[in-house]
């Protein structure tokens, strides 16, 4: 069956592998986000790679004012409408402790924007009756740390957005996935110090896409960040308080 | 953009480079690294020796530019960028009847990589260098951009391919594909007893893709023996390739002694019936049969290993029959041997190819490797032989750049290109190719 993928920040290297995966199945992909130079390029690389339509479409988290015009653009397609979020953005803790407005678009970006945006085409696709949503937030948003906290509460959040979603979505047939990656080699993490069991852009997009076609709810990439993030949970808040994991 | 310091090294692990990189993933990121920190690109890092390094430098990782940026299917005119891999286009344009016109032997090197290093694949008697087939290219340097092809700023291209990055960063190319009949390879592997009947066959072979594996350690009688590999592509349905392997650790010396390589060598040759036979493999495994061991370089353990490869006119057969007499009785060669026939096609100023034979062996890096190598070097210096920019690790300035008769041309452009010398790598350092003496 047809199926049209909405892409939100589609510049990050996680959404380009995933962009030309489901490419390679043949379907539709709306390339959303800021570099349009950039999107046009990755548009024709999905093109090239099978998908039925590849276009770049302007997308920016603060300005909901164009969200709009990215509904309107999928609804001009038949069939499923999906939609895979890979926005957000992490400036550092230390200058958010210096600057504290800038928790607003940390939040605008990883939870209201998307969230906003989701809650604009939820509609859509329950008169359709399906579709999926991908959500990737992450695992900094299972328990809050010193380092990077601020970023860590608005996937928390999304995360739950995202569970309420679901729980809207499959009364319509319809599916959200929430992915939550542990590090993953992208420009975000490229030259930050102690990154471990780093996964690969292409690894996390294969993981996604299983995750999509079993339906599953909530998923870890690569899966073993389930069990680390179990441990990080389970620790009792007056020990993990004192920490600085 | 954040740069990152980094250890690195080239394929044969003996050179090696500690440097921050920077890895953008896009043209607007690339653009402000060239604006305020001008360095050299990088690729896969698939050359041997020290042609990706820049140590205690800078570097552009290029990996992460790896988009097809259009095809026509009419023409078979495919656009991409610098950082696609190779044996990533043949996976997806082989099943649509279209392949790169050349491909190394490895899948991993990057479009960028291969004009830059102007290199050859098992047609290259037939069909030339990968430069012959670049339509045009953009070239990025400081906030200039210029598209550059055989007719546009054609000595600017030709001091490009095959000019190790040294006149900028190579964004994206068009490159003019070849139709192919499927995705499958039907290949024919035959025995060839020595070297009089290696150098007969490969002038008499008529295949399209053809190489020769030869056994490095084998003498006297036997000197030059090894398998001819002739290939053809074709269509039909095979199994899936199988599954990458990685290699995690490094070997011990061991693994590649005399005795051990002398075996595998006989084994080797032995696979093949005396007969020959023609079997259907997938594409990749034909062309780049090494790819499906992932880190293979750690075969050869930590100290590394050395490819010397030369190609020798046809008229100097002799000479390299001799080479080989040297290899043979130093007891030092890998498993890893080649010899091919090649044509006279080439791109650039600093093109490794020319009409005639080239020879490629792999050497662990112990004591004695370096002096046969340096020995080799200077034969194909007397024969008018030349070596290959890609795998060189320890030649000099003065044997190398008699070899390339128009490096001065290469020089003058890359001076104009680069006043600063902000692109200049390892190898330009340790050959002096910037300099004309």
């Amino acid at each position: 069956m047809s199926e049209t993928w909405i892409i939100l920040g589609a510049t990050s290297s996680m959404a380009k592998a995933f962009a030309r995966s489901v490419s390679e199945q043949g379907h539709g992909v709306l390339l959303a986000g800021r570099d349009m130079d950039d999107l046009k390029r990755s548009a024709a690389d999905c093109v090239v790679y099978g998908a039925r339509v590849g276009e770049a479409l302007k997308f920016d988290a603060r300005k909901p004012a164009n969200f709009g015009a990215i509904v309107k653009r999928a609804k001009a397609e038949e069939g499923m409408i999906n939609v895979a979020v890979f926005v957000g953005s992490m400036p550092p803790q230390d200058e958010i402790d210096a600057d504290p407005n800038l928790i607003e678009g940390t939040v605008t970006d990883s939870f209201t924007g998307p969230a906003m945006f989701l809650q604009s085409i939820a509609s859509e696709m329950e008169l359709r009756g399906g579709g999926c949503v991908v959500g990737v937030g992450s695992v900094a948003g299972d328990r809050g740390r010193i380092g990077n906290y601020v970023y860590g509460a608005a996937k928390a959040g999304f995360a739950t957005y995202l569970s309420g979603l679901r729980n809207r979505l499959t009364r319509s047939g319809g599916h959200v996935v929430t992915v939550k990656p542990g590090f993953v080699d992208t420009g975000m993490t490229w030259g930050i110090e102690g990154m471990f069991l780093v996964a690969t852009p292409e690894k996390v997009a294969a993981d996604i896409l299983k995750a999509v076609a079993k339906k599953r709810n909530v998923i870890y990439t690569p899966f073993f960040w389930r069990y680390i993030m179990l441990i990080i949970r389970s620790i009792p808040e007056f020990i993990f308080k004192k920490m600085s994991i | 953009m954040r740069w990152k310091t980094a250890d690195y090294s080239g394929w044969g692990r003996v050179h090696t480079a500690t440097g921050e990189l920077a890895r953008p993933e896009r043209v607007s990121a690339l653009e402000a690294i060239l604006d305020e920190s001008p360095a050299p690109a990088i690729g896969m890092c698939r050359s041997y020796g020290d042609a990706s390094l820049n140590d205690g430098g800078r570097a552009i990782d290029m990996t992460r530019m790896m988009r097809v940026l259009g095809f026509d299917e009419d023409t078979g005119i495919l656009e991409v960028e610098g950082g696609c891999q190779i044996g990533e286009l043949a996976r997806l344009f082989a099943p649509r009847g279209w392949l790169p016109a050349v491909m190394p032997g490895t899948g991993f090197a990057t479009v960028a990589g291969c004009i830059a290093n102007d290199v050859h694949g098992k047609n290259h008697h037939g069909i030339g260098s990968f430069g012959q087939h670049v339509v045009s290219m953009t070239l990025l340097n400081g906030k200039a951009k210029q598209v550059i092809g055989p007719k546009r700023n054609a000595a600017l291209f030709k001091a490009t391919v095959g000019g190790l990055g040294q006149t900028g960063v190579i964004v994206s190319a068009k490159l003019q594909m070849i139709p192919c009949k499927g995705d499958v390879m039907m290949v024919t592997e035959r025995r060839i007893e020595g070297w009089d009947d290696f150098l007969e066959a490969l002038d008499n072979s008529k295949a399209t893709y053809s190489v020769g594996w030869i056994d490095a350690t084998a003498k006297g009688d036997a000197l030059g023996r090894g398998i001819l590999e002739e290939g053809e592509t074709g269509a039909g349905l095979i199994p899936k390739p199988k599954k990458s392997k990685s290699v995690l650790f490094n070997a011990p010396s061991f693994a590649l002694s005399k005795p051990v390589v002398r075996l595998f060598n006989k084994l080797y040759y032995g696979r093949v019936p005396k007969a020959g036979r023609t079997s259907v493999k997938p594409i990749s495994d034909f062309f780049f049969p090494l790819d499906a061991i992932h880190d293979w370089n750690r075969l050869y353990g930590k100290r590394g290993f050395h490819q010397f490869q030369c190609v020798m006119p046809i008229e100097q057969a002799d000479a390299l029959r001799e080479m080989l007499v040297k290899i043979a009785s130093s007891g030092m060669a890998s498993p890893l041997a080649v010899l091919k026939r090649m044509g006279a096609g080439r791109a650039g100023y600093m093109s490794f190819p020319m009409e005639g034979y080239t020879l490629a062996v792999d050497f662990p890096n112990r004591a004695g490797a370096e002096a046969l190598i340096h020995m080799l070097e200077e034969m194909t210096l007397h024969a008018g032989g030349r070596l290959y920019l890609a795998k060189d690790a320890l030649a000099t300035g003065r044997r190398l750049k008699p070899m390339y008769k128009e490096h001065t041309k290469y020089v003058a452009e890359v001076a104009k290109a680069d006043p600063d010398g902000h692109f200049t790598t390892d190898i330009i350092r340790r050959l002096d190719l910037r300099s004309e003496t």
